[in-house]
């Protein structure tokens, strides 16, 4: 199988073309805009459109409106501009509109800095907007996943009719690594509820609005239906090196790469350390870690933030085991020595 | 016996069976409001110009969210001032469709100004219909950015004053000096002689979209008589004598005829595989010829490299080249630049992986290879070299040797032979030559292979093939000394 060395942010839209996806809306910031600048060189030359819009409040908004036709189609930003981007993800949500999303974490809060983080956590598995919505939310650790959950993302958001976010950080998205193109493409199905401008969908209506509360909790309580689906159907987890294991690391991105080596490394110390890999943030692999708690002695999660993820660890934990943190931040990525030492304190 | 006729325009669905509650026929505005007049006009003009199949309505917020129930087209709700934006989305989406947006002042002039701005500096095809009431009807009767000076509101209870509010915004006026707009002109719904003139220029903006003529908006100025605490027939009044005075009627743009059509080419179905291949520039399958396999030593197997040195010597093509080799020789590889400012100017470094199991950490943290192109970059990193590691430094722009008694040094004067052959740029190439003839962890031929493919300028691939032979036959002739070395 042939392999071509392909920049992170440029694989999400190599990904984004095997999926058929029509369009993007973006704004530039860094560390997102090779996203763009990929998407303004390749999406015209596949016959798509690319706009470098005013605002990320206005890319998010023709997404909605290219949602609405039934096209696929996506934006991208880092983390200030993902703030601003919430509010159509909410309305995205509410309309059951697919779009795909990608989030190319940085150093916060405020203008902050763009070197690496994972401090928007909770700003995309939580669901930054308002009212009751989820964002079905994947995490790639590697070039290929950058293009492969990408072409993910645009099936289960047409799946469900929901946002998917890819969530990712600056070292994932600049990365260089060897990418095996897919050797396929993945067309979206048929969407007879898109509002396409001609006689036969004329009747249709994209809409989130829903004054009478007899209207809005039944709504409410679809979209929650949908989401314990996602929750039954789509967890996607990687298990590395955890048979055996008494201490289960836990994390996502680039941690996980980290915490690969780290593993090995205690490993070879003789001890007995695996790794969860999280590729779904939401829905999250509670069950995973229940079970997991059930066998092992503690956990020890790695974040890029002052502790996000670890909440719901911890919930899924339920204080039944010790869930020991380690955390960087603004911008700082442990390394393998780093984390090594750290699980030998914990052990 | 005379027969009444009761019958809505085609572009009205005939019963609002979307519309809450028990009556499905008339529509949900307060009496003597203009939307009614509006919707009827644009209904008719959809039906008669037999549009109605094509068109898509973004509503926006304000009391005219609600225009899907009367409307029988597509329908899409949009946020609160984004209407042009969504819009946007739609146009570029499905390009024969009639597009148009129907917003108050609020949402066009205040909260979604720069997206109607900005869709009208585009010159998208689409049509905006834009309801001036100086008022917010809907949320309470609050100031709106067109409210004229000394108006009473809810928010404004002594009265618009400038010094605290500014002034009414003129949405014509500042569109029209824009150069994109085709056709912008404000008309209101005063009298029927007005009424008239809305009916003609509401024909005339959905034209000009259907005939790919660009961006219409039409401004109607529009009577809000619940918002206003007046009587209906006051309001209208009010619409055409004070109004008027300050937001004057007339086409403030019309370039429709000096217009070229234009229509935005269909963007269809997704590309197939090959499609996506000859974007993507994958669809080169010559086959090159095969590597010799390499048998490093085992201090050289899996390098862990980082390179580092001056931003604009070349750091992280020189990584992005090993990286491209130890890709072709068959090995799992990474790379990884420093990124962001430390790029722009300053020192540069990248870190890249060849292994032959599954890079963990891009991040290399204790390098088996340092190469450091500048004397800081040797400071800075040698302590870092994992023991056994390897250094090799431009010993022709490093004037002091590394301390470490633990680790391999190669002093290789790559500016110095990079100069030699024309070029101080390529001194990152031999310094490339002469770590691969050095630690035999990926072929010359892979490297020679990788060029062309990872060089940003095709043009200078044979100089940067000649660099790397001059690396190769430098590290021939100066093999390893092992320990500390003197600079040459």
């Amino acid at each position: 199988m042939k392999r071509k060395l392909m920049r992170g942010n440029d694989a999400i839209i190599a990904g984004a073309l095997l999926a058929g996806c029509r369009s993007f809306f973006g704004y530039p910031i860094t560390p997102a805009s090779e996203i763009a600048h990929a998407a303004a060189k390749w999406l015209p030359d596949a016959g798509g459109t690319f706009i470098q819009a005013e605002s990320e409040i206005a890319s998010i908004n023709m997404v909605y409106g290219a949602s609405s036709t039934g096209q696929r189609t996506m934006t991208a930003s880092s983390s200030p501009g993902m703030s601003l981007k919430q509010e159509g993800l909410s309305y995205c949500a509410g309309s059951e509109l697919p779009c795909v999303v990608t989030d190319v974490v940085r150093g916060g809060p405020g203008l902050g800095n763009i070197a690496p983080e994972q401090s928007d956590y909770n700003q995309m598995v939580k669901g930054g907007g308002h009212g009751n919505y989820k964002v079905i939310v994947l995490a790639p650790n590697s070039v290929q996943e950058m293009c492969d959950l990408t072409m993910l993302a645009f099936e289960l958001a047409d799946k469900y009719r929901n946002p998917a976010a890819i969530l990712t950080d600056g070292f994932v998205g600049q990365m260089i690594e060897p990418l095996t193109m897919p050797e396929k493409v993945s067309p979206p199905p048929e969407k007879p509820w898109a509002v396409r401008g001609d006689a036969k969908t004329k009747k249709n209506l994209i809409s989130s609005i829903l004054l009478d509360p007899d209207e809005l909790e039944p709504h409410i309580t679809h979209l929650k239906s949908k989401y314990d689906e996602v929750e039954k159907n789509e967890i996607r987890f990687e298990e590395y090196r955890t048979e055996g294991a008494k201490m289960i690391a836990v994390g996502y991105g680039i941690v996980s790469r980290v915490l690969y080596s780290a593993v090995d490394a205690a490993r070879e110390r003789g001890l007995p350390v695996g790794l969860l890999r999280l590729i779904t943030l939401w829905p999250f692999p509670t069950k995973k870690i229940q079970e997991l708690a059930e066998r092992i002695d503690a956990f020890f999660v790695v974040e890029l933030s002052t502790g996000q993820m670890v909440d719901d660890v911890r919930l899924a934990v339920e204080g039944k085991r010790p869930v020991h943190l380690y955390t960087r931040y603004g911008g700082a990525v442990p390394t393998t020595e780093e984390l090594l030492k750290k699980i030998q304190e914990k052990f | 016996m005379a027969v009444e006729i009761l019958q809505k325009p085609g572009g009205f669905c005939h019963i609002y069976e979307r519309k809450p509650g028990l009556d499905k026929v008339s529509t949900h505005y307060c009496l003597g409001c203009g939307h009614g007049n509006l919707h009827k006009l644009i209904a008719e003009a959809l039906d008669d110009m037999k549009l109605a199949d094509r068109t898509i309505l973004v509503s926006p917020v304000g009391c005219s969210v609600f225009a899907y129930y009367y409307f029988d087209v597509g329908n899409i709700q949009a946020p609160h001032g984004r209407a042009p934006a969504v819009a946007t989305g739609i146009k570029r989406s499905r390009p024969g469709s009639i597009v148009m947006t129907y917003q108050g002042d609020g949402d066009l002039a205040a909260i979604g100004w720069n997206n109607v701005f900005q869709a009208a500096n585009r010159g998208e095809h689409i049509t905006v219909f834009f309801v001036n009431n100086v008022i917010y009807g809907m949320t309470g009767s609050q100031m709106a950015p067109t409210t004229l000076i000394g108006q009473k509101t809810m928010t404004t209870p002594r009265g618009r004053d400038p010094k605290n509010e500014g002034f009414p915004i003129k949405v014509c006026e500042v569109l029209s000096v824009l150069d994109a707009p085709a056709y912008i002109e404000r008309v209101s719904l005063a009298d029927t002689k007005s009424i008239n003139q809305t009916r003609r220029a509401v024909r005339k903006a959905i034209k000009c979209q259907a005939d790919g003529k660009g961006f219409s908006m039409v401004e109607v100025l529009s009577p809000c008589p619940t918002g206003w605490r007046q009587e209906p027939i006051q309001a209208k009044r009010w619409v055409g004598e004070v109004m008027t005075k300050h937001f004057p009627l007339g086409v403030f743009k019309d370039v429709i005829s000096e217009r070229e059509p234009y229509f935005f080419p269909d963007t269809g179905q997704g590309p197939s595989l090959d499609e996506v291949k000859r974007v993507l520039g994958w669809e080169d399958d010559a086959d090159e010829a095969a590597l010799p396999e390499v048998k490093p030593s085992k201090e050289n197997q899996n390098p862990h490299v980082k390179i580092a040195g001056f931003g604009g010597q070349g750091i992280l093509v020189m990584g992005l080249v090993l990286a491209e080799a130890g890709m072709r020789q068959g090995y799992h590889v990474s790379w990884l630049p420093s990124y962001g400012p430390e790029m722009r100017g300053g020192t540069a470094h990248c870190h890249v992986i060849l292994s032959d199991v599954k890079v963990g950490s891009p991040l290399v943290s204790k390098p088996t290879v340092l190469i450091a192109q500048n004397r800081p970059s040797l400071e800075r990193f040698e302590a870092n070299v994992a023991p056994g590691g390897l250094i090799l430094y431009d010993s022709s722009l490093i004037d002091v040797a590394p301390r470490r008694k633990d680790v391999r040094v190669l002093p290789v004067p790559a500016a110095k032979l990079a100069d030699e052959l024309g070029d101080t740029k390529v001194s990152n190439m031999v310094t490339l030559g002469a770590l691969v003839e050095h630690t035999g962890a990926v072929s010359r031929e892979a490297v020679l292979q990788a060029l062309p493919v990872a060089l940003p300028r095709k043009e200078f691939v044979e100089l940067n093939n000649k660099a790397v032979e001059a690396g190769v036959n430098y590290a021939l002739s100066h093999p390893q000394n092992g320990g500390r070395d003197e600079p040459l």
